[in-house]
């Protein structure tokens, strides 16, 4: 009695199991949920956009805006910021004005070539994309304090810090392994 | 003594709060509460590149969770209530046209996309009529090797820790902020060094990217 009560738990535990792979198998589309409406809660482009320029009273909301609407509603504040950051700020190395830098900067997306090198900045292509490589510190530091020329305040247009601490891979996906 | 850096590194971060200079790390108040829901909201970068193994194929990257010492690492997680959504604009207005949706149950990463948005704007609801492409999130102990899906119409996924990609010397920066410095180091001090991000990764050919000659794309998190 004893034993066959065992052969039948086993039994028992056995079609449980063979039920449950079967589920898992044949209908993993069903357990994935795809209901309901997401609402946005942090939106970037540009590396340190929202950091840099916007207030603390900001930044909440200029990460709930779209960027078709960021230009109207942030592009005069960032300009009291870079201006504040930098007070003797002319033009800068893309011979942009404190206006034209922040309308370009207010507006955060990434501005993607889908043709030839993407970089933020490589000595001769300008925001055609973002690689992982990039210094895109170096870049808005230099482009904030560096002047036209780029040689203005020497001190604060670059970090010293000129490359990632590992190397990238030229395989999917590119990152490196972590810590 | 990497552990004990990067904890003086994240203290510094913590610190000083609102006027943090770092890519996108904590960069609001409402990604930056303690518990990996807000956490996993917290996008730290964005990175959109041709494909260095594929010319015809474009890669977008979005990191988030910044700031994971080695021993954290580990625990962290994609909450399953938040969407990972690249948007990408190929008319030039600056409003999306196409969204590449991301969305992480039980272990796998699903990516729906590159498809029309229908209607852009704060909301989203999962667009379902697209491309899927399913992957397993890598966990940590399996970094070395991971977990990559292709779909039948060339796009290539990965979710899992990586490296964070970011370099900065942020300590500095907030020294000369708060005027206890007057410059950087001639030599500088990377803040990121030895410290994570959890990454998304997804290549696509850019036939399915339409026929502009640039795009605009940024990446947002939405949460239901």
């Amino acid at each position: 009695m004893i034993r066959f009560n065992k052969f039948s738990i086993i039994a028992i535990l056995a079609l449980g199991f063979v039920i449950v792979s079967c589920d898992k198998k044949d209908a993993p589309s069903d357990s994935f949920d795809t209901s309901g409406t997401y609402t946005q809660i942090d939106q970037m482009g540009r590396p340190a956009i929202n950091t840099v320029f916007s207030s603390s009273a900001d930044k909440n909301a200029f990460n709930s805006t779209e960027p078709s609407k960021m230009g109207t509603a942030f592009q005069s504040k960032f300009q009291s910021r870079l201006l504040a950051l930098n007070a003797g700020y002319t033009t800068n190395a893309l011979t942009q004005t404190a206006s034209q830098f922040t309308t370009l900067l207010a507006t955060d997306v990434l501005n993607v070539k889908m043709n030839g090198t993407t970089t933020f900045f490589d000595g001769t292509n300008v925001l055609t994309g973002r690689a992982l490589a990039d210094d895109v510190i170096d870049v808005e530091l230099l482009l904030i304090f560096g002047g036209p020329t780029g040689g203005s305040n020497p001190g604060l247009t670059k970090d010293n810090v000129n490359a990632n601490d590992k190397s990238f891979s030229s395989t999917f996906p590119y990152l490196a392994t972590p810590f | 003594m990497k552990k004990k850096l990067l904890l003086g590194s994240l203290l510094g971060v913590m610190l000083v709060g609102g006027i943090i200079f770092a890519a996108d790390h904590i960069d609001a108040p409402a990604v930056t509460g303690s518990g990996s829901t807000s956490l996993g909201n917290d996008i730290t970068d964005i990175y959109a590149f041709q494909s260095p193994s594929d010319n015809s194929k474009m890669v977008f990257t979005m990191n988030v969770q910044g700031l994971l010492s080695p021993a954290a690492t580990a625990a962290a997680t994609f909450p399953s209530n938040v969407m990972y959504e690249f948007n990408i604009d190929n008319t030039g207005d600056n409003v999306e046209d196409l969204v590449i949706q991301c969305l992480v149950q039980n272990g796998k990463m699903r990516v729906y996309g590159p498809v029309a948005v229908g209607t852009p704007g704060l909301s989203s609801t999962v667009k379902t009529s697209g491309a899927v492409t399913e992957v397993s999130v890598t966990s940590y102990a399996s970094s070395t090797s991971p977990s990559v899906a292709t779909n039948s119409n060339g796009t290539r996924v990965f979710a899992g820790p990586r490296d964070d990609p970011f370099f900065f010397d942020l300590v500095r920066y907030l020294d000369i902020l708060s005027g206890a410095q007057t410059g950087f180091r001639t030599t500088g001090v990377d803040t990121f060094a030895g410290s994570n991000v959890m990454s998304i990764v997804v290549e696509v050919p850019k036939s399915l990217l339409g026929t502009a000659a640039s795009i605009n794309v940024w990446g947002e998190t939405k949460t239901k």
